[in-house]
């Protein structure tokens, strides 16, 4: 029992990562109608917005400390980060510490750049095309964006720890009334508690704002709401923006529960388009629910009872899931009707 | 000739002519010069070319002509060479037997994958086809089928290779040095090669490509007819317009599935013949990345047409081996006529392209080509020949235009 209730909780987290990739994912495709396959790269942008700010926070200066003498007798350089010596190291520390929570301040608008700048720049002149070319396009995107990133921050992953604050892990066990102990990082639950306000925030917007009220009406027919003298194509450009931010913001807080590489943007892309499709294509909801779901079945597989009966059920079960649900539900499981429908 | 059209004949025996010399064709730079390192006539690399060329030939046939992007062959190349690898084990170490069994491997998956995705189209096809290859990449990754039944069957991580303890049972299972046979067509090996040198240059020719070379003609062959079939315009109808197809009363499914099990088949030749080569099977050769591969392939020499998938495999092939061979120190060697500032500068430029990021090079490309040229590096070849005879016959043409616009008037 407290076996499963584990790896429920550890769904949820891998559940929050796929979900808000797949809200993004397909709020770029309910709006402009796009395919987009570079979202894994904005993931992964996200999570090296990360280690930029650790790195810019830990640039430091190199002195030569009078005490302390290295092995062969000469001063040792000591290195002090320009921020502890500017707010004094207590405070310069706590702010190193923080550099995984401070980057979500530099992802938001990095990423909403990122989103405006492929949207106007590039995804724009494919809105006339097949899907096969929006698809390739961004595939090859995603590729150079990925290139780009192993460039500069070199192919390794590079670790980025969370605040101290949140090392360790919480016990489910009392809480639950369990006599065994349930130990859960506390990063994941902080995961998921900020990937909840996220999809909250974002169906709040979409929901009880004017700008939302136009951009569901856009949705659901773009012409009608273009002919009422609304720029609607605008309106779009900013969800694009918002929803790369989505993504970024999952990949920055993603970064200490696995250490950023180049090819994590490739890794979750395929899953979340399983998770996009099986949601069904355009619905906000659905993408959420897929996303949790998902992640759990995924989780649960991988316990060893379930191994023992099936060995390896934990690697396929997500697709198998899929395969059925396609089959058995073609428009996913809250798919609405007309979109994507040849 | 062979039942094909005149200008199919020529482009076929063009491309015959091209690779039966392509020992002495890819080898232009004298052994030992320092343009040498952009030789590309080396057995493995041009058996690499074949190869991807046929599997590439399969995808185009799938996608070129219906328009259906399937984002998971590379699972068949991957069955095929896990195919050939168990016939090598268990029955001899002739490539016919190995092949043979490889197509039909792919082609019975392709039949199973391809009647369960075709009931979608469009995004919902790509991602099936996704969800598929990425199963199989896992079940064959960690060996679940042999978990279940007790042996190895894919060798997981590993992969799967030759022992000395294969029954073999028409061959043998070690040759009389206690090392493994290697692999053969009727006992001529596929590794034995014939060094021709003359003067600076020296000309390998392996058996292997031949083969190879071959095989990839039969199939280049197939394919044409396929394309210039009522079967393959049928295709090209799914394409442009499936849904008017299906309100004449014609079911298109059957169409369809035959060619994604042709498209499988072929996919699975390649990676039976890749395994003939180099008698070993990965996981990593099913890997969705290894999909994506095949569909830059494609795109990148003109999907749809004949000779583009061809091209666009030698292409990506030669650019990722020699590009990534391409160093600081090369660089520097290229740009010395310059004075030292503006050489180091441009060694700067250059240098996150090639080498180690030749794939930041082939994704922009890749991109250019879907956003300028959506036919390919064979639409970019026939731009370029109509800008030649345009210059030609401008006379000509200035007339035609003049008598085009007055025509309306005239009406």
């Amino acid at each position: 029992m407290d076996a499963i209730i584990l790896q429920f909780l550890n769904g949820l987290d891998k559940g929050s990562a796929y979900a808000l990739i797949a809200l993004g994912l397909t709020l770029i495709f309910g709006t402009l109608g796009v395919v987009n396959f570079a979202h894994g790269a904005l993931f992964m942008i996200g999570a090296f917005c990360s280690v930029t700010v650790q790195r810019i926070l830990t640039l430091s200066t190199e002195t030569l400390s009078e005490t302390q003498k290295d092995f062969l007798g000469n001063p040792l350089k000591i290195k002090t980060p320009y921020v502890e010596s500017w707010f004094g190291p207590e405070v310069g520390a706590a702010i190193i510490d923080w550099s995984v929570p401070l980057a979500i301040l530099l992802a938001i608008p990095v990423m909403l750049i990122v989103g405006f700048v492929m949207e106007r720049g590039l995804i724009k002149h494919f809105y006339k095309r097949p899907h096969a070319d929006q698809i390739l396009v961004t595939f090859g995107l995603a590729i150079v964006l990925q290139e780009v990133i192993k460039y500069f921050y070199g192919a390794n992953p590079i670790p980025t720890p969370a605040p101290a604050a949140f090392v360790g892990s919480f016990d489910f066990g009392p809480l639950l009334g369990l006599d065994t102990s349930l130990a859960y990082p506390y990063w994941r639950l902080v995961y998921f508690a900020f990937s909840a306000v996220i999809i909250g925030a974002v169906f709040a917007f979409l929901q009880f704002t004017t700008f939302g009220m136009v951009v569901r009406a856009g949705m659901a027919d773009r012409e009608t709401v273009g002919l009422l003298g609304i720029d609607i194509d605008r309106r779009f450009t900013i969800m694009f923006g918002i929803a790369a931010a989505v993504a970024g913001l999952a990949g920055v807080m993603y970064a200490p529960i696995n250490s950023p590489n180049y090819h994590m943007g490739m890794d979750f892309l395929v899953l979340s388009f399983v998770v996009v499709v099986v949601g069904g294509m355009g619905s906000l909801p659905g993408a959420v629910l897929a996303g949790f779901m998902l992640g759990i079945l995924e989780s649960l597989a991988s316990m060893n009872e379930v191994k023992n009966i099936l060995p390896g059920i934990d690697q396929i079960i997500i697709y198998v899931v899929a395969i059925v649900i396609l089959l058995t539900r073609p428009r996913g499981l809250m798919g609405r009707k007309g979109v994507m429908e040849e | 000739m062979f039942g094909l059209k005149k200008h199919d004949s020529r482009l076929f025996i063009v491309v015959a002519v091209l690779a039966l010399a392509a020992p002495f064709l890819l080898n232009p730079f004298p052994d030992g010069s320092a343009m040498a390192q952009f030789n590309a006539g080396y057995p493995d690399l041009m058996q690499r070319f074949v190869i991807f060329g046929i599997f590439a030939i399969g995808f185009n046939l799938l996608f070129g002509l219906t328009g259906y992007l399937s984002f998971g062959h590379a699972a068949f190349l991957g069955l095929g060479s896990y195919g050939a690898v168990w016939m090598f084990k268990l029955l001899s170490m002739n490539i016919i037997p190995a092949i043979v069994l490889s197509v039909i491997v792919a082609g019975v998956f392709a039949l199973i994958i391809g009647y369960i995705s075709l009931r979608r189209s469009g995004i919902y096809f790509s991602i099936l086809t996704l969800a598929f290859a990425q199963m199989m990449f896992a079940i064959a990754y960690s060996d679940l089928i042999g978990r279940f039944v007790g042996t190895p069957i894919t060798n997981g991580e590993t992969g799967l290779q030759l022992a000395l303890d294969d029954p073999r049972v028409l061959g043998i299972s070690a040759t009389p040095d206690g090392s493994i046979p290697l692999t053969n067509l009727f006992g001529l090996e596929m590794r034995s090669v014939f060094n021709l040198e003359v003067g600076g240059w020296l000309f390998t020719f392996s058996f292997g490509y031949y083969v190879c070379a071959v095989v990839m003609l039969l199939s280049f062959y197939v394919a044409i007819r396929i394309f210039r079939s009522p079967f393959g315009l049928m295709l090209r109808a799914v394409k442009s317009n499936q849904q008017r197809m299906n309100y004449t009363g014609l079911n298109t499914r059957p169409y369809t599935l035959a060619v994604f099990v042709i498209s499988g088949m072929y996919a699975g030749l390649a990676g039976g013949l890749m395994a003939s080569m180099d008698p070993l099977a990965g996981a990593e050769r099913m890997q969705w990345t290894a999909s994506g591969e095949v569909v830059l392939m494609t795109i990148l020499g003109g999907a749809g047409t004949l000779i583009g998938p061809v091209l666009g495999a030698g292409f990506i092939k030669y650019f990722e081996n020699i590009f990534a061979k391409i160093n600081d120190n090369v660089l520097h060697s290229w740009f010395a006529f310059m004075p030292d500032g503006l050489e180091d500068l441009m060694v700067t430029i250059v240098h996150p392209f090639v080498g180690k990021g030749w794939h930041l090079t082939l994704g922009i490309m890749f991109m250019l080509v879907v956003i300028f040229l959506p036919g390919g590096l064979v639409e970019g070849g026939q731009r370029i020949g109509r800008l030649f005879r345009r210059r030609d016959d401008k006379a000509t043409s200035v007339e035609s235009d003049a008598a085009e616009q007055r025509k309306p008037a005239a009406e």
